[in-house]
C-alpha cells in the first residue's frame, strides 16, 4: 500500500492524471494547477487561522468498486440513500464514481448525468466551457489543489425547457481516510429548465490517524429563465476536513435556491456564492449548521449583483455547542449599474454553551444608489420567554428547549426537497443536538 | 371534586420592586371572576406570578389548587395540574408549528405511553379551530409567528379549549380584537364554562364582560384588590370610570412600581 502523498505539485498532479489515461489537455490543465498550488497561498477566512489545519494531505488514488445496480453497492452506502427508487442517482465512493443511474426518458430528453471524469472524456466541449470558470484555480491554494486533483465528480446537463420533477441525487461517500476525495459537481441548467439536485456528502472512516481532506467544489450555471434548487447535506467524520466552495452564475431571470446543511463534525470552510449576472435573476440561500466538540468552522454566504432588478436573500442559522467555533460571514455586493437590486441577509446564532463561539459578520458592499439592501444578525441563547411560554402549556423544560432549538433550524430543514433526506436530516440533528 | 383555587396574602416582586402587596382571592369551579383596573396596577403581574414566570419572585403568601401547593411547582407542573394562562403577549416561536406545539402540550399532560393518536389530535384541533373561525392553515404555521394581535388571542383560546384546564386565567384576551373576534372568543370561553372549571378574567375594559357575564368583579389598584362586587360593579366602572373608586378610597396614583 502506498502512503498518502505529502509532497505535491506539478509532477504529482500529472502522474495521477496520466495513470487514469486522461486526455492530454486535461493532464496539462492539472499540471498547470499543480504548479500554481505550490506558488499561491491558502485562503484567509475571516477570524479563523488555518495554521493548525492539516491541509497539506492529498491522499492517494483509491477508486471504489464499480457496480451496475444499487443493490451491489456496499451496505454503508445504501444505508445512506434516502430513496431507493429508480430516480436519477450518482454515487462516488472514495476517489471515483461507482454508480450512475438515469432513466431512459430523461436520457431521451438530452439530460446528461455522468461522473465529471467521464464528462471530460465524452463531453469535452461542455466541460471546457464551464469547468472552473467561476471557481477559479487562482483564487487560492485550495482551489488550485482542487483543480489539480479533483476526482470522480458529477456532471449534470439539463437541456433547454426540460423540467425534471423528481430530485436528482448525488451521494459522495468516503470510508478510506487515505483516499484522495475531491469531487467537483458541475451543473449546467439550460434556458428555462427546472430541477432539484440533492447532494449528500458523508464518510465512515472509523479509527484513523490520517486526515481525510474533502476539498470539493460546486459550480452551477443557470441560463436564462432556469430554476435550480440545490440542496446539500454534509456529515463527515470529525477527523475529516470539509472544504466546500459552491458557486452559481445566473443569467437573465434565472433562479437558484441553495438549501444547505453544513453539518460536518470536524473543521470546515464552506463558501456559498451566487453571481447574479443577468437582469431579474434571483438567489435564495438557506444554510444551517451545528457546531459540536472543538470543531472550527468558517461559513460564508455571498451574493454579487451585476444585473438590474436582481434579488438575493441569504439566511444562515447555526447552533453552537460545547467548545465549537463558527465564524459566519455574509457578503452582499451590489455592483455599479445593478439598479433596483435588492440584497438581504440574516445570520442567527444560537449559543448553547458558554465556551462555544459564534461570530456573525454581515458585510454590505454597495456601489449603486438605486438599490435596497439589508442585514440582520443576532447571537443569543435560548429565549427564556419562549421556554416559559411552552412550559406554561405543560411542556417540560427539556422538551421546550428541544422544540425551540430544532425549530431554530426548521426553516431550512423543511425546505429539503426530498422527504427521505429530510428524515435523515432530522436524525442527524437529533444526534448532533442530543 | 369541584375545583377550588385559593390565593392568600400573595406578594410578588420584580427586580426587587414589590408589585403585588397581598392578594386574597378564592375561585370555585363554575365561577367567573373578573379583575379590572387601569394600566400598571399589577394585573398581569398577578397572572405571571400565578403561572410561575421566573422573573416574578413570590415573597409571601400561598396559592393552592385543590389543596395542592401551586407555588412549590415548576411552570410546567402548574400547567399539568390544571392552570392555564392566556397571555397578554404570547411568544412567537420560529420553526415550531402550532400543531406540533399543541400535540406536545397535550401529550405532556397525558404522559408517556398514553400519547394521543395523530388522527384524533388533528380532528380535535380542526374542530376547535372551526369553532373559533380560524383559517385551517394556522395549524401548520409557526407558533404565533406573523399572527396578527387578534389571531394570537384566538390561538390562546384554541390552546385553552384543547388543554381543558381547571383554572383559566385570561390576561387582556380582549385587547386587539374587533367586535366579531371578541364575540367568537367569548363564545369559546362560554362554551368552556363548567362546574369544575374556574375563570379569572383580567381586563381593563368592561366590553368583554358584556359577552361573558362574571359572577364576581374585583378592582385592582396599587397591587391590591381594593374593591369587589357583582356584575353591577363592572357596569358602574363602564359608565363612570375609575375616578370614583379612587376618590372613595383616597387613592391618588393607582399604579404600582413606577417610581
Ligand atoms: N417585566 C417587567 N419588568 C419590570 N417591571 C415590570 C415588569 N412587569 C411589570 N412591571 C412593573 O409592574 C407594574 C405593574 O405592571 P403590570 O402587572 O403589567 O400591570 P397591568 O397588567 O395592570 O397593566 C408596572 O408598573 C411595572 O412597573
Ligand atoms: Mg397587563
Amino acid at each position: 500500500m502506498s502512503t498518502p502523498t505529502t509532497s505535491f505539485g506539478r509532477e504529482a498532479a500529472a502522474a495521477i492524471s496520466r495513470s487514469k489515461n486522461e486526455p492530454a489537455w486535461l493532464v496539462a490543465s492539472r499540471e498547470e494547477a499543480g504548479q500554481l498550488a505550490t506558488e499561491i497561498n491558502l485562503p484567509k477566512p475571516e477570524k479563523l487561522p488555518l495554521t493548525r489545519w492539516t491541509l497539506d494531505q492529498y491522499g492517494t488514488n483509491r477508486p471504489g468498486q464499480n457496480v451496475s445496480s444499487i443493490s451491489d453497492l456496499p451496505a454503508v452506502i445504501t444505508a445512506l440513500l434516502p430513496e431507493q427508487s429508480g430516480g436519477a442517482l450518482i454515487v462516488q465512493h472514495n476517489s471515483s464514481v461507482v454508480f450512475t443511474q438515469l432513466s431512459e426518458e430523461l436520457k431521451a430528453q438530452g439530460v446528461i448525468l455522468t461522473s465529471l471524469e467521464d464528462a471530460a472524456r465524452n463531453h469535452e466541449e461542455l466541460f471546457r466551457k464551464y469547468f472552473m470558470t467561476d471557481y477559479a484555480k487562482e483564487e487560492h491554494k485550495l482551489a488550485a489543489v482542487h483543480a489539480a486533483l479533483w476526482n470522480g465528480g458529477v456532471f449534470l446537463y439539463v437541456p433547454r425547457n426540460v423540467v425534471i420533477d423528481a430530485p436528482i441525487q448525488a451521494l459522495l461517500f468516503a470510508d478510506d481516510a487515505e483516499a484522495t476525495f475531491m469531487p467537483h459537481v458541475l451543473v449546467v441548467a439550460e434556458t428555462n429548465s427546472r430541477f432539484s439536485f440533492v447532494e449528500q456528502v458523508a464518510s465512515n472512516l472509523g479509527e484513523t490517524s490520517a486526515t481525510l481532506l474533502h476539498n470539493s467544489a460546486v459550480e452551477v450555471f443557470a441560463k436564462a429563465g432556469s430554476f435550480v434548487q440545490y440542496a446539500a447535506v454534509h456529515q463527515l467524520d470529525a477527523s475529516a476536513i470539509d472544504i466546500s466552495y459552491r458557486r452559481a452564475v445566473l443569467d437573465n431571470d434565472a433562479r437558484i435556491e441553495w438549501i444547505i446543511g453544513d453539518l460536518h463534525n470536524g473543521n470546515s470552510i464552506t463558501d456559498t456564492k451566487s453571481v447574479l449576472k443577468g437582469n431579474g435573476s434571483t438567489s435564495d440561500s438557506k444554510i444551517i449548521s451545528i457546531g459540536t466538540g472543538s470543531q472550527r468552522m468558517s461559513l460564508t454566504t455571498q451574493a454579487v449583483h451585476f444585473g438590474r432588478s436582481t434579488e438575493s436573500d441569504m439566511i444562515t442559522r447555526a447552533v453552537m455547542k460545547e467548545e465549537a467555533t463558527a465564524i459566519i460571514n455574509g457578503i452582499t455586493k451590489i455592483e455599479k449599474g445593478a439598479t433596483k437590486a435588492n440584497g438581504q441577509q440574516t445570520e442567527k446564532v444560537l449559543m448553547l454553551s458558554p465556551k462555544a463561539r459564534g461570530d456573525a459578520n454581515p458585510i454590505l458592499l454597495i456601489d449603486e444608489d438605486d438599490v435596497k439592501a439589508g442585514h440582520a444578525a443576532s447571537v443569543g441563547q435560548v429565549n427564556a420567554d419562549q421556554v416559559y411560554y411552552l412550559m406554561s402549556r405543560g411542556i417540560s423544560r427539556k422538551e421546550a428547549e428541544r422544540l425551540i432549538i430544532h425549530g431554530f433550524l426548521d426553516p431550512v430543514v423543511s425546505e429539503i426537497p426530498l422527504e427521505g433526506l429530510r428524515e435523515q436530516l432530522h436524525r442527524i440533528l437529533e444526534r448532533k443536538l442530543g | 371534586m369541584s375545583t377550588q383555587f385559593e390565593i392568600q396574602g400573595l406578594k410578588s416582586s420584580i427586580e426587587g420592586k414589590e408589585i403585588l402587596k397581598g392578594i386574597d382571592l378564592q375561585i370555585k369551579g363554575g365561577e367567573v371572576h373578573a379583575i379590572m383596573g387601569p394600566n400598571g396596577t399589577g394585573k398581569s403581574t398577578l397572572a405571571s406570578a400565578l403561572m410561575g414566570h421566573p422573573k416574578y419572585e413570590v415573597t409571601d403568601g400561598s396559592v393552592t389548587l385543590n389543596g395542592e401547593d401551586v407555588l412549590e411547582m415548576g411552570v410546567d407542573e402548574r400547567a399539568r395540574a390544571g392552570l392555564f394562562l392566556a397571555m397578554q403577549y404570547p411568544s412567537e416561536i420560529t420553526g415550531v408549528t402550532n400543531a406540533d406545539f399543541l400535540r406536545s402540550a397535550i401529550n405532556a399532560r397525558r404522559g408517556e405511553g398514553n400519547e394521543i393518536s395523530l388522527i384524533k389530535f388533528v380532528r380535535q384541533m380542526e374542530g376547535k379551530m372551526k369553532e373559533l373561525e380560524m383559517n385551517p392553515e394556522f395549524m401548520h404555521r409557526y407558533l404565533n409567528e406573523g399572527f396578527s394581535g387578534g389571531e394570537k388571542k384566538r390561538n390562546e383560546i384554541l390552546q385553552m379549549m384543547l388543554l381543558e384546564p381547571k383554572l383559566v386565567i385570561l390576561d387582556e384576551i380582549d385587547s386587539g380584537l374587533d367586535i366579531d373576534a371578541l364575540r367568537i372568543v367569548a363564545e369559546g370561553v362560554n362554551a368552556m364554562r363548567s362546574e369544575d372549571r374556574g375563570f379569572l378574567i383580567i381586563t381593563h375594559y368592561q366590553r368583554l364582560l358584556n359577552y361573558i357575564t362574571p359572577d364576581f368583579v374585583h378592582v385592582m389598584m396599587q397591587g391590591r384588590i381594593v374593591k369587589s362586587g357583582g356584575p353591577e360593579l363592572a357596569h358602574r366602572l363602564e359608565a363612570e370610570g375609575y375616578d370614583w373608586v379612587k376618590e372613595e378610597l383616597g387613592i391618588v396614583d393607582e399604579t404600582v412600581g413606577q417610581a
